[in-house]
């Protein structure tokens, strides 16, 4: 069971842990140079030996501290998940401890993590980019980057060479799902332009 | 006649063979498979090493298929978000659907009514129903059977017309909405879904007939991909795959969820992990889902099929938009700003056919997520193969993609 008594357990073991406010499951602030010992007990100790998420969050630029690591856990015995939160040192090179020694789930989680938001995770096995290619210069969950994405070099640069092609932003207005302001229709929807006929042009008579 | 013999130095026998042997110990060979590659299911691509027939090496590479759906979500009011759910996993919208509409739905607090939830189980149900049916059918091609293919589409395709029946696409239904379903379920439609369920089991049977006691079909899977309980654990592995492992861990038992408690099925387990016994197991599980939908429809609630006092969330039914002031405004704001979800963060996890679909979502109030993490189980199946793969022949790797049964739309979000 995951009690008052549970939680008082981890709470007077490790001092760098404290307990946040939470709606659904148990929540534990730690502290980044302690999370590979808590999460040794938590797996150990504890039972919680599935770690089902491993995630970042990027608390905007003008934060005091930017990056935060979210780990869930879950246990088969307690039927429960526990979720743990962590603070990434350095705004600006952010870095963590990587856990994936502990949990082999995790070596993938913090490839994306890094991947998203620029979090390098010391000591791990395989540090590289997983969802973007690996010169992709951006980290995209930063909320610092444009939704719409930011103009970068083709991966393949003997295709770049030959089309002079690049990754371009994607149509925020007037692209072919986005309708853009305009008069009539055939401004705000291009797709229209297509026809014919527009709203100054008549119907052609067939 | 006269004979003439020519003598020819073929050399020894003995260091012949030697020679091809240390020919063939160096003559590693790089391959690549995929992205685009049928045995990859999608867009996945490995590349390999290879010592003869030996995988000593593999490396998955994803990304192919980002859409950045992480990212997109962060910029839309929840309900505009379902449609993207559809497009995790495609196999099973509509277990997406409802996986995200509770993970919502939790962070507000809201209590549904009966019928909702039925619906919600209901529709679950038979998309693990369908999902299984078209892994199994396609697990069935990688091993060189095309017939049991042919069955199980054939299924899944009447499947798909009572989908359609009931949300108006057949693919992707974003049936959902926070704090109900989009409509009602249609009349006559849960004697259709029985009729469909009596017939469903003769398919399975003649799927089993082709497959299970296949000789050609168990040498291909029996003792292949084998992953311990360790590992499974260790790796994060979730859903058919974990369980074939022999972990006894179903969400629908373990943390029930809209109302999963009220119904009697059992959890089929595996033993060896090996190819053989996911398939087992999803065979299986088609057969218990066929039982709790049996009992959800024997029993089906009536009542509405949206949380009525949800009224800052759920739009109001559109004869009462059209006709009342009040009704008009809620429906504004809810298509406007999006519907309001208080601050804090949630983390749900949904038993999908693919595995635990779960997503951690921090509010800070108002229409829009903060930020929305998609724990994707077909992600977290897939990273194992680093370890799972080398060891094994070439003609292995599509056994084992077709029996881990992942869906790249998810994988790479």
């Amino acid at each position: 069971m995951i009690d008052q008594d549970f939680t008082d357990s981890i709470l007077v073991k490790f001092s760098s842990v404290t307990k946040r406010h939470h709606e659904d499951c148990l929540t534990l602030d730690c502290a980044s140079f302690s999370v590979k010992d808590v999460l040794l007990h938590l797996r150990d100790e504890e039972t919680f030996d599935l770690l089902v998420d491993l995630t970042a969050i990027d608390h905007g630029e003008h934060a005091d501290s930017r990056f935060s690591v979210v780990v869930h856990l879950y246990s088969r015995i307690h039927h429960d998940y526990l979720r743990v939160h962590s603070i990434c040192e350095n705004n600006e090179q952010p870095s963590f401890p990587s856990v994936s020694d502990l949990y082999p789930a995790a070596n993938w989680h913090e490839r994306e993590a890094f991947d998203m938001f620029g979090i390098r995770f010391n000591d791990h096995p395989n540090l590289k980019r997983i969802l973007m290619w690996d010169d992709y210069p951006y980290y995209p969950l930063r909320k610092d980057f444009p939704l719409a994405g930011i103009e970068t070099p083709l991966p393949a640069d003997d295709v770049a060479e030959v089309t002079q092609a690049s990754v371009d932003p994607a149509p925020m207005m007037g692209g072919p799902f986005v309708s853009g302001t305009g008069d009539n229709m055939s401004e705000a929807e291009p797709r229209a332009k297509d026809e014919s006929w527009t709203e100054d042009t008549e119907k052609p008579v067939l | 006649m006269s004979t003439e013999t020519i003598e020819v130095n073929v050399g020894d026998a003995v260091s012949r063979g030697a020679d091809a042997t240390a020919k063939a110990e160096s003559g590693k060979m790089a391959l690549n498979v995929g992205p685009s590659h049928p045995t990859t299911h999608g867009v996945l691509r490995l590349m390999m090493d290879l010592d003869g027939d030996v995988i000593t090496r593999c490396e998955p590479v994803l990304g192919y298929l980002h859409r950045g759906d992480e990212k997109i979500a962060e910029n839309m009011t929840y309900n505009q978000f379902v449609p993207y759910t559809d497009r995790l996993d495609y196999l099973s919208p509509l277990a997406n659907n409802v996986a995200y509409a509770i993970a919502v739905e939790k962070l507000t607090g809201l209590e549904l009514p009966e019928r909702c939830e039925a619906i919600r189980v209901l529709v679950c149900e038979l998309a693990r129903v369908s999902s299984h049916l078209l892994g199994m059918g396609v697990f069935g091609m990688d091993a060189g059977a095309w017939t049991p293919f042919m069955y199980t589409f054939t299924e899944r395709e009447k499947l798909y017309t009572l989908f359609e029946e009931l949300t108006g696409a057949r693919f992707t239904t974003s049936y959902t909405r926070i704090g109900g379903v989009a409509r009602d379920i249609p009349d006559g439609w849960l004697d259709r879904v029985s009729h469909f369920c009596d017939n469903l089991p003769k398919a399975i049977d003649e799927v089993e007939k082709l497959l299970t006691r296949n000789r050609i079909f168990i040498d291909r899977t029996e003792g292949i991909g084998q992953v311990s309980q360790e590992d499974a654990i260790a790796y994060g592995f979730t859903g058919p795959n974990l369980r074939a492992s022999g972990v006894d861990l179903d969400l629908r038992k373990d943390k029930p969820y809209s109302g999963y408690e009220k119904y009697d099925f059992d959890v089929p387990i595996g033993t060896r992990g090996d190819c053989y016994d996911r398939y087992l197991v999803r065979i299986e599980e088609v057969r218990q889902s066929l039982r709790i939908i049996k009992q959800v429809i024997s029993d089906f609630p009536s009542g509405l099929w949206y949380a009525e006092d949800a009224k800052k969330i759920f739009a109001p039914p559109k004869e009462k938009i059209l006709t009342s002031m009040e009704e008009l405004i809620q429906n504004f704001m809810i298509v406007t700003e999006g519907p309001q979800i208080p601050a804090g963060e949630v983390y749900f996890e949904a038993e999908n056919p693919k595995g635990a679909l779960g997503f951690y979502i921090v509010s800070k109030g108002g229409g829009v997520p903060y930020r929305l993490k998609i724990r994707a189980p077909s992600f977290c199946n897939l990273s194992i193969l680093e370890k799972m793969v080398p060891g094994h022949m070439l003609s292995d790797i599509t056994v084992i993609l077709g029996s881990l049964d992942f869906v790249m739309g998810e994988c790479d979000r």
